[in-house]
């Protein structure tokens, strides 16, 4: 029963609710607008940095690192949204993914160091204001099968209220006319432009609020625990992709549901491997979590044949071709 | 109409693709309030005179004025807010959002779209306008439906209804009648004389001579680029020389009959 348990735990934990609220940013540009964004990851990295550095080498407060970093994200999205975004949907791709990586090597080199950490990152010197917050007792907490630590259960308190505050503000957004014509662009941009809808300034506006989103999720992901350039990998993007398709695009709670379903599932393997391997089913755990790693993508691809629209999509609106 | 002025006036308006020229107009005006057709053999330009008209596209030289506001080098939803609206050709309909959404999205008057709060009643007084124009095209019942579950005629009424729907002055139609069968071709037909009657101006593209004969006040011919007759369908439509070399010295005559002209 344990292997259960402990897998179900991943549904409330930090990290779930830091991805589920960057996939929400990622399903404004790809769910919602059809912009293809293949660099989340950077927004995510420059709101975990951005955060840290504004208040362990600035010695900002709390409120304006968060703001800064927040202004930061938008300008980052402008920088990348400007020249690319009246050409083809496939450069906007190109420049987000290499940008990400621009990001991740410039935060591991040594050269910025010195605000950065380079490859060993940043100790968590920055989330001081959290636990001063911490209104549980401290100690162990037990909340039905699971137990934990008293500062663990109120990041993800707060983690969780922000990604519902903000699938509420989405929820608001795309049901407005506002949603209305970001939705109108992902099915065809010339016949927006042709009822006169400035086209590349709404495609500008969602790319910066689902930029900021992810740069907020970048500083609810390092709350917890420190920073590492490693974590900014493309991989982090493209397990968002996975969690939004897995819980359905362009709908307010899939990306929600995506993440919690992912790491669930992540989990889930995880300590199958663990038991294999203790009954000598394989040699040691990296043999195993090869494995693993087979067995989603086995289960995304009977996911994507059966169920393409997702668990929370509609069918109906996918049974047309795309035009 | 008490305005007699042309609506839209364009001169030397040229548009070349790598030394093939696609367009090379040197003056053409369209009469305010009327219906013209702008017709010509396949290559003609005519849907490249209309890309760049829009904003679509842009051309190497040229200069035109709608309604006395200069056009050139505005982009596309700028001319639409001009109030110069156009359809295409290969029907774009918003094919995951309800025919309703479509209409909606049509409208110009929704400050909603620009992230302001309190959009609600203005949405309410838009869809009640946007299913007044979807009963007139025998569309209300679909208002709710993909628009993407609709046929290829009743996706060209949603588009010249969506055309509407943004309260142009006037409205470009590219070939509107293509691969429509001839029920419906008749009831966009009576469509596109109701715009006029709206006092909306129209110039559509068209193949058909009947439904130019039928339906146009005015006709301008197009071929290999240039404008090469205008004036009203009969003073055009019986100028052998522009039916003989433009739309096929045979267009009119049985194939039976060619054929056994050919054997003798």
């Amino acid at each position: 029963m344990d292997i259960i348990w402990n897998s179900l735990r991943e549904l409330i934990t930090p990290t779930t609710a830091a991805y589920a609220l960057a996939a929400i940013g990622l399903n404004v540009h790809f769910g919602f607008t059809g912009l293809l964004n293949f660099g989340q990851a950077g927004f995510v990295a420059i709101g975990a940095y951005g955060f840290a550095i504004s208040v362990m080498t600035f010695g900002f407060s709390t409120p304006l690192a968060i703001a800064v970093t927040l202004l930061l994200a938008a300008a980052y999205a402008l920088l990348l949204g400007v020249p690319t975004l009246r050409l083809r949907a496939d450069y906007l791709a190109i420049v987000t993914i290499a940008a990400a990586e621009i990001i991740r090597f410039a935060l591991n080199s040594s050269a910025f160091a010195k605000w950065t950490g380079g490859a060993n990152g940043l100790y968590n010197e920055y989330s001081g204001w959290l636990k001063d917050s911490n209104p549980y007792a401290s100690g162990v907490v037990r909340i039905g099968p699971w137990t934990f630590g008293s500062n663990d259960l109120w990041i993800a308190t707060v983690d969780w209220l922000v990604v519902l505050a903000t699938a509420g503000v989405i929820y608001l957004l795309v049901c407005s006319p506002w949603g209305r014509v970001l939705k109108g662009i992902r099915e065809d941009e010339n016949a927006m432009l042709s009822l006169g809808k400035n086209v590349n300034l709404y495609k500008l506006q969602a790319l910066v609020i689902g930029g900021v989103i992810g740069a907020a999720a970048g500083i609810l992901y390092v709350q917890p625990t420190s920073v590492q350039p490693f974590d900014f990998a493309t991989r982090m993007t493209f397990n968002m992709y996975t969690m939004l398709i897995l819980g359905g695009a362009a709908t307010v709670f899939g990306p929600i549901l995506g993440s919690m379903i992912f790491w669930v599932v992540m989990r889930f393997t995880d300590e199958l491997v663990t038991i294999g391997v203790e009954h000598g089913l394989f040699d040691n755990v990296t043999q195993g979590s090869q494995l693993r790693f087979v067995l989603v993508g086995v289960a995304l691809v009977l996911l994507v044949v059966f169920r393409p629209q997702g668990i929370l999509g509609n069918r109906t609106e996918l049974s047309f071709d795309a035009k | 109409m008490q305005n007699d002025t042309p609506i839209l006036v364009a001169d030397r308006v040229h548009r070349h693709f790598a030394g093939v020229t696609a367009v090379d107009v040197d003056h053409v005006e369209i009469p305010r309030g009327k219906i013209t057709a702008l017709i010509g053999p396949n290559g003609a330009g005519k849907t490249t005179f209309f890309n760049l008209l829009t904003g679509f596209d842009k051309p190497q030289t040229g200069s035109w004025t709608f309604d006395g506001v200069a056009l050139q080098g505005m982009k596309p939803w700028q001319v639409a807010r001009q109030g110069m609206v156009r359809t295409f050709q290969l029907t774009k309909v918003l094919g995951r959002l309800t025919v309703l959404e479509n209409m909606l999205i049509g409208s110009k008057r929704q400050p909603g779209e620009r992230l302001l709060l309190f959009w609600k009643n203005r949405d309410r007084a838009e869809a009640a306008r946007a299913l007044e124009i979807l009963e007139r095209f025998k569309l209300d019942t679909k208002a709710h439906d993909y628009a993407a579950s609709l046929s290829g005629g009743q996706r060209k009424l949603l588009e010249m209804a969506r055309a509407i729907m943004n309260e142009p002055a006037m409205v470009m139609l590219d070939e509107p009648m293509a691969g429509v069968n001839p029920a419906l071709t008749q009831s966009l037909l009576h469509h596109i004389k109701d715009l006029r009657e709206q006092g909306m101006t129209v110039l559509f593209v068209e193949h058909d001579m009947h439904m130019v004969r039928y339906v146009a006040d005015w006709v301008v011919v197009m071929a290999e680029g240039r404008i090469i007759a205008e004036g009203t369908p009969g003073e055009v439509l019986s100028s052998t020389a522009v039916v003989d070399a433009y739309l096929g010295a045979h267009h009119d005559t049985d194939l039976r009959q060619l054929i056994r002209e050919m054997e003798a």
